[in-house]
C-alpha cells in the first residue's frame, strides 16, 4: 500500500532501528504504547474543548471562548487548574483504597487500546481472542468505582457508585450481546480478522460492513445506546447526578485525581467507540473503492469522530433517566431486542443460500419486519400506565 | 529466565493478596484482596499461553463474582471486625473440612489426568488458534456438558428469583413486580433539573 498509509509502522521501525539490537523490541513496544497515549490523550484534550462549544452551539450560547484563540487553549488552562489544586482527601475516608481508585480505573482503558486495530497492520498486540481480552479488561473499571464510592465515607458517593455498578453490569449484557452476532459472521474473536471480514463490496458499490445489514443496523444501535450507558454518558449519566447526588462517586474527589477520573470516562468511550467502528462500520476500511487512495488510519479517524460527534450531540439533547426507567430499559427491551437481533442475524446467515431472484430483497424484508415488529411489541408492551401525579415541593 | 523471573513475581502476589483477603479485619478489603488475587491468577493463566482462560477468569472472576461479593458485603452489615475479638467463624473446623474435599475432588482428576505425565510439552505441540479449538470442542464434543451447566445456572437463577420473592409477598399483601408508584417529595424533587451540566 502506499507510504502514506503504513507512514506510522514506518516511523515507528525507524525509530526503533536507531536502538541497539539487543533492546529493539523494548523500545519498539514503549514508542507503540507512547505514541497510543500521545495520540488518544491529545483526543481527550480535544474532546472536551469539542463538546463544550457544541454543546454551546446547540444550547444557543457561546462555550469557552477566552484562553487563546477561539478558546482553543482551554483543555491546557484546564489541565494547569487541576493539577495545581489542593488534593483534598476526606479525614474519615479509607486513605489507601481512596488514593488507588482514580489509577484502578484509569490504568485498566488504556490497556484497551492494545487491542483495536487503527489502521491497516496497526493494532499494538494481535490477540486471537481480541474482543474477550475488550470486554475482560472493560468488567475491571466496575471494581474500581466501587472503590471510589465507598473509600469516600459519603452517602451521596456510596449511592452513586451503587447506582454507577448496576448500570454498569446491566448494559454489559446488552453490550456483548450485540456484538456476538458480528463474531458469528467473522467467525473469530480476532478485531484484525473481524475488520477483514468486512472487506469487499456487495453488487460492487455497497461496503460489506456489518451495518448494512438488518441485524448490524440494529446491532449497531443497541451497541451505541449500551455504550453510551457503559461509558456514563448522558442520557444515562445519573450515576454522577448533580441535581440529587452531587456527583455520586465523583463526590469526594479534587485536583488531580479527579482529572484521572474524568481521563478514564473520556478514555473509555473513546474504546469503545473505537469498538463499535472496528466491529459495525467496517474499521479501517473505506466506504468506496475509489476512495481507497485515501490511508486507512484516516478512515478510522474520519468514523471516530462521527460516532463520538453522536455523543455530544445526545449529551446536548436529551434529557437524563430516572433510575427505574434506566435498568428496565436495558433489562426489558435492549436485552430481548438483542436476543431478537441474534436470532435474526443466524437466520440471515442461514438464508444466504436463496438462489431465487430476489432472495436479498426478501431476507431484508423478513430481518427488518421481524425486529421492527419487536421494537414496536416491546415498546407498546413497556409503555405502562400512567404514572402517579408528581408533586414538586419548592417549584410550585 | 524473565519469565521465570515474572512467574515468582505474580505468584508471589498473588499468594500474598490471598492470605491477606482472609487475615485483613475490614471486610471490604478483603473483598478487594479476593479480587486482585483473582487477578494474579488470570495472569499466570495468560503466562501459560492459556489467553482464553486468562480473559474468561478476569471477566468472570474480576468482573462479576468480586462485584457480587462488594455488594454481598455492602448490603449485609459490611462491620469491621474490631481488634481482640475473634476473627473466625466457631465453625471454622467444618469449614476446613468442606474445603479440603473440594480441594481433593478437584485435585485427583487433575493428578490422574494424562496430560500432568509429561511435564514440559514441546513447543511445537501448541496450536496457533486455540480459542477457536476451544470453541469448536465445546459446541461438538463437550456440547452436553455445557448444556447440563447451563441448565443448572438457569435453575439456580430461577431459585434465587423465587426466594427473592416470597419474601416480598410476606411483607405486601399483593404481590407486584412494578416498580413502587411515585409519590411526590422526597423521590421527585431532583427531576426538574434534568439538564446536564459539568462545565
Amino acid at each position: 500500500m502506499s507510504a502514506l498509509d503504513s507512514i506510522f509502522i514506518s516511523t515507528e521501525h525507524w525509530l526503533a532501528g536507531l536502538a541497539p539490537a539487543g533492546v529493539r523490541p523494548l523500545v519498539s513496544m514503549l514508542l507503540i504504547i507512547a505514541g497510543l497515549m500521545a495520540v488518544f490523550g491529545s483526543c481527550f484534550a480535544l474532546t472536551t474543548i469539542l463538546e463544550r462549544k457544541i454543546l454551546g452551539r446547540m444550547q444557543n450560547r457561546y462555550g469557552p471562548n477566552r484562553v487563546g484563540p477561539c478558546g482553543l487553549f482551554q483543555p491546557l488552562a484546564d489541565g494547569v487548574k487541576m493539577l495545581i489544586k489542593e488534593d483534598i482527601v476526606p479525614f474519615s475516608a479509607d486513605q489507601a483504597v481512596h488514593f488507588l481508585a482514580p489509577v484502578a480505573l484509569t490504568a485498566p482503558i488504556w490497556l484497551a487500546f492494545a487491542v483495536l486495530p487503527f489502521g491497516r497492520g496497526m493494532s499494538a498486540i494481535e490477540l486471537d481472542a481480541g474482543i474477550l481480552f475488550f470486554f475482560a479488561i472493560g468488567s475491571a473499571s466496575e471494581l474500581a468505582v466501587f472503590m471510589a464510592g465507598w473509600s469516600s465515607q459519603n452517602k451521596y458517593s456510596l449511592l452513586g457508585a451503587m447506582r454507577a455498578i448496576a448500570q454498569m453490569i446491566s448494559y454489559e449484557v446488552p453490550l456483548v450481546l450485540a456484538s456476538i452476532p458480528v463474531l458469528i459472521a467473522a467467525s473469530s474473536l480476532s478485531l484484525p480478522e473481524i475488520v477483514q471480514a468486512q472487506s469487499g463490496f456487495v453488487m460492487g458499490w455497497i461496503p460489506r460492513w456489518n451495518v448494512f445489514t438488518p441485524w448490524g443496523l440494529a446491532g449497531f444501535a443497541l451497541f451505541m445506546i449500551a455504550a453510551a450507558a457503559e461509558s456514563n454518558r448522558c442520557p444515562f449519566d445519573l450515576p454522577e447526578g448533580e441535581s440529587e447526588l452531587i456527583a455520586g462517586f465523583l463526590t469526594e474527589y479534587s485536583g488531580f485525581k479527579y482529572a484521572l477520573f474524568f481521563l478514564g470516562e473520556y478514555l473509555g468511550l473513546f474504546a469503545v467507540t473505537g469498538l463499535g467502528v472496528t466491529l459495525f462500520l467496517g474499521g479501517w476500511q473505506a466506504p468506496a473503492r475509489w476512495l481507497e487512495w485515501l490511508p486507512s488510519w484516516g478512515w478510522f479517524a474520519a468514523k471516530f469522530g462521527v460516532l463520538i460527534f453522536l455523543f455530544i450531540w445526545a449529551r446536548a439533547t436529551l434529557p437524563r433517566l430516572r433510575l427505574d426507567q434506566l435498568l428496565n430499559f436495558a433489562w426489558k427491551f435492549l436485552v430481548p431486542l438483542a436476543l431478537v437481533n441474534l436470532f435474526v442475524a443466524v437466520a440471515w446467515w442461514q438464508s444466504g443460500v436463496w438462489q431465487f431472484p430476489g432472495a436479498l430483497e426478501l431476507r431484508w424484508l423478513l430481518g427488518t419486519g421481524l425486529l421492527a415488529g419487536v421494537y414496536v411489541w416491546l415498546g407498546r408492551a413497556l409503555k405502562g400506565g400512567k404514572t402517579a401525579e408528581h408533586h414538586y415541593n419548592y417549584a410550585e | 529466565m524473565l519469565n521465570e523471573i515474572a512467574f515468582y513475581l505474580i505468584a508471589g502476589m498473588t499468594v500474598a493478596c490471598a492470605v491477606a483477603a482472609m487475615a485483613l479485619r475490614q471486610l471490604v478489603h478483603c473483598a478487594l484482596c479476593a479480587a486482585a488475587a483473582f487477578a494474579g491468577l488470570a495472569v499466570i493463566y495468560l503466562q501459560l499461553d492459556a489467553e482464553f482462560v486468562g480473559f474468561a477468569q478476569l471477566l468472570v472472576y474480576v468482573g462479576a463474582i468480586a462485584i457480587l461479593i462488594v455488594f454481598a458485603v455492602m448490603l449485609t452489615r459490611g462491620e469491621e471486625v474490631l481488634p481482640g475479638s475473634r476473627q473466625s467463624s466457631p465453625t471454622w473446623r467444618t469449614g476446613v473440612a468442606v474445603a479440603l474435599v473440594v480441594l481433593a475432588g478437584i485435585a485427583l482428576p487433575v493428578l490422574a489426568s494424562p496430560s500432568l505425565q509429561r511435564l514440559a510439552p514441546p513447543a511445537a505441540e501448541i496450536p496457533g488458534k486455540i480459542t477457536g479449538l476451544i470453541g469448536v470442542e465445546l459446541m461438538t464434543r463437550y456440547v452436553l456438558p455445557l448444556e447440563m451447566i447451563g441448565v443448572l445456572l438457569t435453575a439456580a437463577l430461577l431459585g434465587a428469583v423465587v426466594i427473592a420473592m416470597r419474601e416480598e409477598t410476606k411483607d405486601k399483601a399483593p404481590a407486584s413486580s412494578t416498580p413502587p408508584p411515585h409519590t411526590g417529595g422526597g423521590e421527585g424533587r431532583g427531576e426538574e433539573v434534568a439538564l446536564s451540566e459539568r462545565d
